[in-house]
């Protein structure tokens, strides 16, 4: 085979900035040659944009493998006994959810305030401080369930169904827990003097937070269905 | 969701992070962001595992030959498991495990892909840094972390874990009534992987981001060099792999601290106790660990395979007959590396017609790994091969995939596999394809990249010396497991008491031999580091007349990489043998356009 | 240094082969030829085992002696040397890799199922003679169902080793294992099919002979199961290939295949053992 050399590019040609595949580079990487870092801002695509979807496929990955191990484990048992899900999980949900709801609108004024439309910090921080608030109750919430249980009797290693009950909604805690710390920073953020909020961390929170929702749609069903 | 959040518009300088160097000897040394330093300290760290290891190998070949020589210093490392230097045959065990531990996670896993990973591919995209720098410096130190608690279970009371590093419930999971070493060493064992598993994901995350948001202009993605794409590939399947032994370890844990039952079933008597368990399932273990296990291989290999088409092609002076196709080998090999698992599982127990099921995909992965091996052979065609330690062990790795890649036709077929299982067939099939291959794209990787790592050249005299030593030891440890096993020699054994195993002996007699040599022979390797580190000729900036882009800038290269400068890409990686300014070849970055050859 | 390279793997390619070919370690007496095979089963394996090696030592030495070749050839060229392609290219090869190894590997593995097929596909002829089989750390236990054909129930809680009570049997409550036949050793009649039912009683162990050319693994938890006709009268090892502790080397237990009289005899003395 022959080296095929492509034509070079020059630099009197604008930069694509608009296709992922091109070589584009990330924001860090490209000085912009026309003076307009708007295009930069808008397409360059952000790592931590990227981070938090490839962050989600590896959580998505460890819930499948629970998933299937559950499973498994259920086609063996013989010893699978039917669990009552604790009254307050059904709450935790509704909070969980309602929190979801608040961020959107959380981000929506921190992009309004971020354009300069209003002035007002206080309202994008009120949202963003009830998310905050919200996932705090989730979290208590979901103690108060294993608190529920452990007052039937049902602890880690009673039967197989509640090892796994503990097992998922402890992981997804710990999980939602990471998503609070997030929240936090962008809150810290948020309220220093000069505003250094990027998009694209704003976003990665709020993809995040919004992935534990329905994540946590998901553990529950499982619970559901199959304990 | 167009709304724009940003408001401090960054400035051109903003954009190009002039950060200065980091003055202190903790932010400079040891809890760097610089993805270089990062790549040193995974290299150092397999380095001293892989020494580890090493000396475990060693005093097991020892022990199988020669079981009542009392080691000198042995009884010093453990008392119970070694009195007097004579090692019981729980302790060969433990060292067993934790040989493959530390080969398999903190070697194999750390320095193809983790060390030069980390040093070579944001400079080979023409990036400043990896994407999440403080990411890269948890994943190094969780690493670290998982070190220090795997080497922890050396001195705990019990003994180290003795159940291989394949931990097959419910021996690994029951705890210490199934023996020494099943108690808080195994436990210890499980934490150790957790942990590991958590450092490998961030620093897989790391990796795609960093491939995916910071190639410099003009780097698409075609024309990213072969290793780029295999490490792109690797924290690929990194991600998913050991995205699933970490719920595996979380369980196995459980199990042992916590009474619960996912692995374990009921009915057990284990030194006369019935065990507290009921419902569990050894098998899911398995299912689970071998998910992981057998995309591993390929996380150890790949990054050897990139780094080794690297170097060849550097040392051929000509492209690979084709670069697309190799890529796309290497992304069928890790797809199928999924769907495999359970040949690992052929006389499990597991429904025979699954067995079935996974054999095809098995063989299936055969083309494309010949595919590439052709691809390497006919490139070698009519080439102007220039032979240095870093060609040399490239070369060895090729026909070492070749020896342990045919060894792979016997285990792929359940049938064949009911013979061969367990045996030391195939521990030859493995530390040859997955062991020694990738080790040699380590080798390989160490005396091409140094001088641009150190500023210093390596001695070529004592890196050749040290290829021919390894090159024909490692044929004479390994090619005589295929044949063991031929004769049923089952491996994990700590002496030969079998009637149809003790006549082998002596053949185990000159494999030691040969670990012994081959592993002194390491010694020159070692000492060629030290020594070129600082002592070794100054390096100039481009010795290999190579195209890719770490060679544009000093050795060592300064903290920010391109000096704050952006680098624009005209070319494929590959640029070798054409008619150029610089002579036969291209660089990456270079605005030339040379005459198309047809 | 190329032409070195080359020389050695030559060298090392054609040494490695020697061992496969002769069936022995250099001269030296030592044997790597398979154990003759005393099953039914067996030939199906070993057949597939020798085609698979003829291919697989055909791909390795053709590929060793290429890589040597070319790098004698084309190593330290000097500087101005003609760069060739290799005819036809990078289409050529892949076309060749897909061509030939796709149809060896789907060669083998089409033929391969045969013999997998063979071991485990069939059922257990009903007339099989019913053994169980039990690993624990570090022995094999067998049971025969005695003269009633019926095995006893199993009590893992009754197992008392220092009463030999290995299975964990209760004849004061149970009529069914009173006459069970409990061994350390595998005794079987020649050419009978004999159906071996295997439980661990601890961890995961593994059930290895091979002459007959079966492994199959102990999984705690699941009962399974291995059917096999021995052919020859001899004494042949059963040894643990599951790695289950420290004893796991020493692990082992004969497989005696007697003639259907001795058999006979055998049972007859074990029953009266009881």
């Amino acid at each position: 085979m022959a080296t095929t050399i492509q034509s070079p590019e020059t630099e009197s040609k604008k930069p694509r900035l608009d296709n992922g595949n091109s070589g584009g580079g990330g924001l860090r990487n490209l000085g912009p040659t026309n003076g307009s870092l708007k295009l930069l801002e808008d397409f360059s695509p952000e790592p931590s944009r990227t981070g938090v979807w490839v962050g989600l496929a590896a959580i998505t990955m460890s819930f499948a493998a629970f998933t299937s191990a559950l499973i498994v484990r259920q086609s063996t048992a013989n010893d699978w006994h039917h669990l009552t899900i604790p009254s307050i999980v059904f709450f935790n949900t509704v909070v969980l959810l309602a929190s979801s709801i608040t961020l959107e609108i959380a981000r929506r004024r921190v992009a309004e305030f971020a354009r300069g439309r209003t002035a007002n910090r206080s309202t994008p921080l009120a949202w963003l401080s009830a998310t905050l608030l919200l996932g705090f109750v989730f979290v208590t919430g979901q103690y108060i369930a294993w608190q529920q249980l452990r007052a039937e009797g049902l602890y880690l290693a009673s039967n197989p169904n509640s090892s796994f009950f503990y097992v998922l909604t402890a992981i997804h805690v710990l999980h939602v827990l990471g998503g609070l710390a997030g929240l936090m920073r962008v809150i810290y953020i948020l309220r220093r003097p000069v505003l250094s909020l990027r998009r694209s961390t704003m976003d990665a929170t709020s993809y995040y937070w919004h992935f534990m929702g329905v994540l946590w749609i998901y553990v529950l069903l499982v619970i559901w269905i199959k304990l | 969701m167009s709304d724009r959040v940003v408001q401090a518009v960054p400035t051109t300088a903003d954009v190009v992070h002039h950060h200065q160097p980091p003055q202190g000897f903790i932010r400079k040394y040891v809890f760097s962001l610089d993805h270089k330093m990062i790549g040193k300290q995974y290299y150092a760290l397999a380095l001293v595992a892989v020494f580890i290891g090493m000396v475990l190998s060693w005093l097991m070949r020892i022990h199988l030959v020669w079981p009542n020589w009392p080691i000198p210093g042995l009884g010093l490392l453990s008392k119970v498991g070694a009195p007097g230097g004579v090692m019981t045959p729980e302790y060969y065990l433990s060292l067993l495990t934790m040989h493959g531990t530390l080969m398999v996670f903190f070697v194999l896993t750390n320095a193809p892909f983790a060390a030069f990973g980390n040093y070579f591919l944001p400079i080979q995209i023409g990036a400043e840094d990896m994407a999440f720098p403080r990411f890269n410096m948890m994943s190094f130190w969780t690493t670290f972390l998982a070190f220090c608690i795997l080497i922890a279970a050396f001195f705990v009371g019990d003994g180290p874990p003795i159940a291989g590093w394949t931990s097959y419930a419910p021996l690994s999971a029951v705890g210490a009534d199934a023996g020494p070493g099943q108690g808080f060493g195994q436990t210890l064992w499980g934490l150790s992987i957790f942990v590991f598993c958590i450092a490998s994901l961030l620093g897989a995350l790391n990796f795609i981001a960093t491939t995916l948001d910071l190639r410099t202009r003009g780097m698409t993605l075609s024309r990213m060099p072969i290793c780029t794409w295999a490490w792109f590939i690797t924290s690929c399947i990194a991600l998913l792999a050991f995205a699933v032994l970490l719920p595996a370890c979380l369980l196995l844990i459980l199990d042992r601290v916590a009474g619960t039952s996912f692995f374990i079933p009921a009915g057990l008597v284990i030194s006369d106790r019935l065990q507290p368990h009921s419902g569990g399932s050894p098998l899911l273990w398995q299912h689970l660990f071998w998910f992981f296990g057998h995309p591993e291989v390929y996380i150890a290999i790949l990054p050897a395979i990139g780094i080794v088409s690297h170097i060849l092609i550097n040392s051929m002076r000509r492209p690979l007959l084709s670069h697309k196709v190799v890529i796309y080998c290497m992304m069928g090999i890790g797809f199928l590396s999924y769907m495999v698992w359970g040949h690992h599982m052929f006389v499990s127990g597991m429904n025979p017609f699954s067995s079935l099921m996974f054999s095809f995909p098995t063989l299936v992965i055969t083309i494309p790994a010949t595919i590439m091996t052709l691809i390497w052979l006919g490139s070698l065609y009519g080439s102007r091969l220039r032979i240095t330690a870093a060609s040399l062990f490239a070369l060895g790795f090729i026909s070492m995939f070749v020896s342990g890649g045919v060894s792979g036709f016997f285990l792929a077929q359940p049938s064949i596999d009911i013979y061969l299982h367990a045996t030391y067939f195939v521990v030859g099939h493995f530390h040859m394809v997955m062991g020694v291959a990738a080790i040699f794209g380590v080798f390989a990787g160490t005396y091409f990249w140094f001088p641009k790592m150190t500023g210093h050249m390596m001695n070529e005299s004592l890196g050749k010396l040290h290829f021919w030593l390894t090159f024909i030891g490692t044929y004479c440890i390994f090619m005589p497991f295929h044949y063991l096993g031929l004769a049923g020699n089952v491996r994990r054994y700590s002496a030969f008491v079998d009637d149809f195993l003790v006549p082998l002996i002596p053949v185990h007699r000159f494999i030691t031999i040969a670990a012994l040599c081959t592993g002194a022979a390491q010694l020159i390797f070692l000492y060629n580091l030290i020594h070129s580190r600082f002592r070794g000729a100054p390096a100039p900036d481009n010795p290999w007349e190579c195209t890719s882009l770490e060679w544009i800038m000093p050795s060592p290269p300064p903290f920010d990489n391109f000096g704050g400068k952006h680098v624009v890409v005209y070319h494929d990686p590959y640029q070798y043998g054409v008619k150029s300014s610089t002579g036969d070849y291209l660089m990456q970055n270079s605005p030339e356009q040379v005459e198309v050859r047809t | 240094m190329g032409k070195l390279f080359a020389v050695i793997v030559f060298v090392i390619a054609l040494l490695s082969a020697i061992p496969i070919i002769t069936h022995s370690w250099f001269g030296s007496g030592i044997s790597f030829a398979l154990p003759e095979d005393i099953s039914t089963h067996g030939h199906a394996i070993d057949d597939q085992l020798s085609d698979t090696m003829v291919e697989a030592g055909l791909s390795f030495l053709a590929a060793q002696f290429v890589l040597a070749f070319f790098v004698w050839k084309f190593s330290n060229r000097q500087a101005n040397a003609e760069i060739k392609t290799f005819p036809g290219g990078a289409k050529g090869l892949v076309i060749a890799a897909l061509v030939l190894v796709g149809t060896e590997m789907l060669a083998l593995g089409i033929l391969g199922q045969k013999a997998w097929a063979a071991v485990y596909f069939t059922p257990a002829k009903p007339d099989a003679i019913q053994v169980q089989a039990q690993a624990g750390q570090f022995a094999f236990y067998f049971r025969y169902p005695g003269a009633d054909g019926k095995f006893g129930a199993l009590h893992p809680d009754k197992i008392d080793e220092g009463n030999s009570n290995f299975f964990g049997l209760d004849p004061a409550n149970d009529v069914d294992s009173r006459d069970d036949i409990v061994t350390g050793e595998l005794a079987i009649p020649i050419n009978r099919e004999v159906h071996l039912m295997m439980h661990a009683k601890d961890v995961g162990h593994s059930f290895y002979v091979r002459e007959l050319r079966i492994q199959q693994d102990f999984v705690p938890g699941l009962d399974l199961s291995v059917h096999f006709t021995a052919t020859k009268v001899g004494k042949y090892e059963i040894v643990c290939t599951q790695l289950c502790g420290l004893g796991h080397y020493n692990m082992k237990a004969y497989l005696n295949v007697l003639s259907q009289e001795d058999f006979d005899a055998w049972m007859k003395q074990k029953a009266s053992e009881q």
